[in-house]
């Protein structure tokens, strides 16, 4: 355990570093691409050039920045353009035309050329917004063959995929452990449902809940101490929490409705779940400590489930099933609910900007992220078989 | 030449905390940290029982309400799977709901004259939902229809240790199909009739 705290703030020392290390000195002028009065689903794409670039290094470029506001074009003469070229290695210049400056300049070492092409994508996003980029992020996610089901990680587009479990069963539900290379997910290995937890550094597992009767949907607290989850051992299926070495059990519903999909606020003073009022499916949070639940409203779209509470506190993104499947977010007092695009099961990256989602297609489900603001999305590299349940890593 | 210097740095931190014990390689393979695959994955490394009193019902109320929970050390872990003497009693459910329909009880009823006559075994029932419905949400129904045949069970006389249940919300489909005809197959609770082993 010691040595794992160590090696991820050395991870993150290194990262910080290596952000500033090579920055060249050049204005500081700011440029917001999410302005105020922007609007989630209705925001215009910033049009980009990029130019230069091959293979598999302008494939990211693309993705990296279709998913994060931009567009590229290949006529007219937009504001932004990125030049540069990948002969050995990945080079990259962002020029402003209007401001006729050059806003960085810079070259990649090592990794490869995915790597320092996701890292000359995440400079182009910190230049032009607020964000940190996401390019160089992880998912954990579901993969179904029909036979059986497995966790697999992987880079936020899919590729350099890793497959986690091997257990020739049912699993679901990975969730990761905020900060930490460790996720928690449902395996049917003993028989029943229940909630592993699995060190990625180490590769050890333990069983953490396995109550009589279902033991499913994991949620961790943001400082890793609490796990909110479902269980069926008192005869019905409701909302508890525990502490993460299983003690202090605590049951928050007592309901014989359904509760599904708790997740968490990110200041850790709630737990946001899918349950229900009288016959209809709402969205609701309640205090890890106990208490009523508190009702989200999120008018304009039907039976809401698997919400996602946004890292920075302001967003609820959720499933709304009407005729098929949509993906919607609303404000995290609730509110008017926006609707986005087709798809289910939703999980914000760390920045709250973008959303990795399942997208049902006639062969199974596949995963796309999805830009909140632009409605713009792109699908994730399929590994054979159904791809569900997507956590981003934060 | 900073960055590259820091690149391999970083790359044999990672080398370095994935392996523990190798030292800093010359070709650094790659810098995603992995699961390591030679001491993952095993159920055998799994402390028996978890780090949790499996079963108990700390904070839980029962009786009384309707609901029946597990009594400590709930479950059949080890007993003998028979899925063919009870097939025929599968229980069938409407869209969205949990509710057994009068046209199903006497499935149940069936069942629960089995277990009395056979004293020595249990059952498990299987919880299934149809694909309209998101995958957790499908896992909290398949649970409910389960506990709902369940408390039918105990309310026929049946001791409630000898009764276990399981969701697979959509994950087991009966048939394939994108349309009533299979959804209203897949909406099902099944029995598998579990004996101890000898």
């Amino acid at each position: 355990m010691k040595t794992k705290t160590k090696f991820i703030t050395i991870v993150t020392v290194i990262a910080s570093l290596l952000s500033t290390a090579p920055a060249p000195a050049q204005s500081e002028v700011y440029r917001p691409i999410v302005k105020e009065g922007d609007v989630m689903g209705f925001t215009k794409p910033v049009p980009i050039t990029v130019s230069g670039f091959s293979g598999e290094v302008e494939q990211v470029l693309r993705f990296d920045l279709e998913v994060q506001g931009f567009k590229l074009v290949s006529d007219g003469t937009p504001q932004y353009e990125v030049t540069g070229g990948n002969s050995g290695s990945v080079q990259g210049r962002l020029s402003d035309r209007i401001g006729k400056a050059t806003l960085f300049s810079k070259a990649y070492n090592g990794g490869s050329l995915r790597t320092q092409a996701h890292a000359l994508a995440d400079d182009v996003v910190a230049a032009l917004t607020k964000h940190k980029g996401i390019g160089q992020t992880k998912i954990a996610f579901k993969v179904d063959t029909g036979a059986a089901s497995e966790i697999y990680i992987a880079d936020f587009d899919g590729h350099n995929a890793h497959q986690v479990t091997r257990d020739n069963t049912i699993v679901a539900a990975p969730v990761w452990v905020p900060g930490r290379l460790a996720l928690y997910y449902v395996s049917y290995k003993l028989g029943n449902a229940h909630i592993f937890h699995h060190d990625l550094g180490t590769g050890a597992r333990s069983a953490f809940a396995r109550y009589g009767g279902a033991n499913f949907s994991p949620a961790i607290s943001p400082d890793g101490s609490k796990v909110a989850m479902i269980l069926s051992k008192d005869g019905w299926v409701d909302l508890y929490v525990s502490n993460t070495d299983g003690t202090g059990l605590k049951r928050l519903t007592r309901s014989p409705q359904d509760e599904s999909s708790p997740c968490w606020s990110p200041d850790g003073q709630w737990i946001l779940f899918a349950g229900k009022s009288g016959e209809r499916r709402v969205l609701m949070k309640v205090s890890p400590s106990g208490g009523e639940p508190v009702r989200i409203p999120t008018s304009g779209v039907s039976n809401p489930s698997e919400p996602d509470w946004s890292p920075d506190g302001k967003w609820i993104v959720f499933t709304s099933q009407g005729g098929g499947f949509t993906i919607c977010v609303v404000p995290a007092a609730g509110g008017a609910a926006v609707t986005l695009v087709e798809g289910e099961d939703p999980s914000w990256s760390p920045n709250s900007r973008t959303v990795v989602f399942a997208r049902r297609t006639g062969n199974g489900r596949a995963l796309s992220v999805l830009d909140v603001f632009t409605k713009q999305y792109k699908d994730v590299s399929r590994i054979s078989g159904s791809n569900s349940q997507p956590s981003w890593a934060k | 030449m900073k960055t590259k210097n820091w690149f391999s740095l970083l790359a044999c931190v990672l080398v370095l905390a994935s392996f523990a014990t190798v030292g800093c390689k010359k070709k650094p393979v790659g810098v995603t940290p992995l699961p390591n695959a030679k001491s993952g994955g095993s159920v055998g490394e799994m402390p028996p029982g978890g780090i949790l009193p499996g079963g108990d019902s700390t904070g839980g109320t029962t009786g009384g309400t309707g609901a029946t929970g597990y009594p400590a050390g709930a479950g059949h872990p080890g007993w003998m799977e028979d899925r063919e003497t009870l097939k025929t009693e599968t229980v069938y459910f409407d869209y969205d709901s949990s509710t057994i329909k009068a046209s199903e009880k006497s499935k149940i009823e069936t069942v629960a004259g089995y277990l009395k006559s056979h004293s020595s075994a249990a059952v498990k029932v299987e919880g299934n939902c149809d694909e309209r419905g998101t995958e957790e949400y499908n896992r909290a129904l398949g649970e409910r229809r389960a506990l709902a045949i369940r408390e039918y069970l105990i309310n026929s006389g049946i001791t409630p240790a000898t009764v276990d249940t399981v969701s697979y919300g959509e994950d087991k489909p009966a048939v394939q199909g994108n349309n009533e005809a299979a959804w209203k197959k897949n909406r099902r609770g099944e029995f598998v009739v579990l004996t101890a082993p000898k």
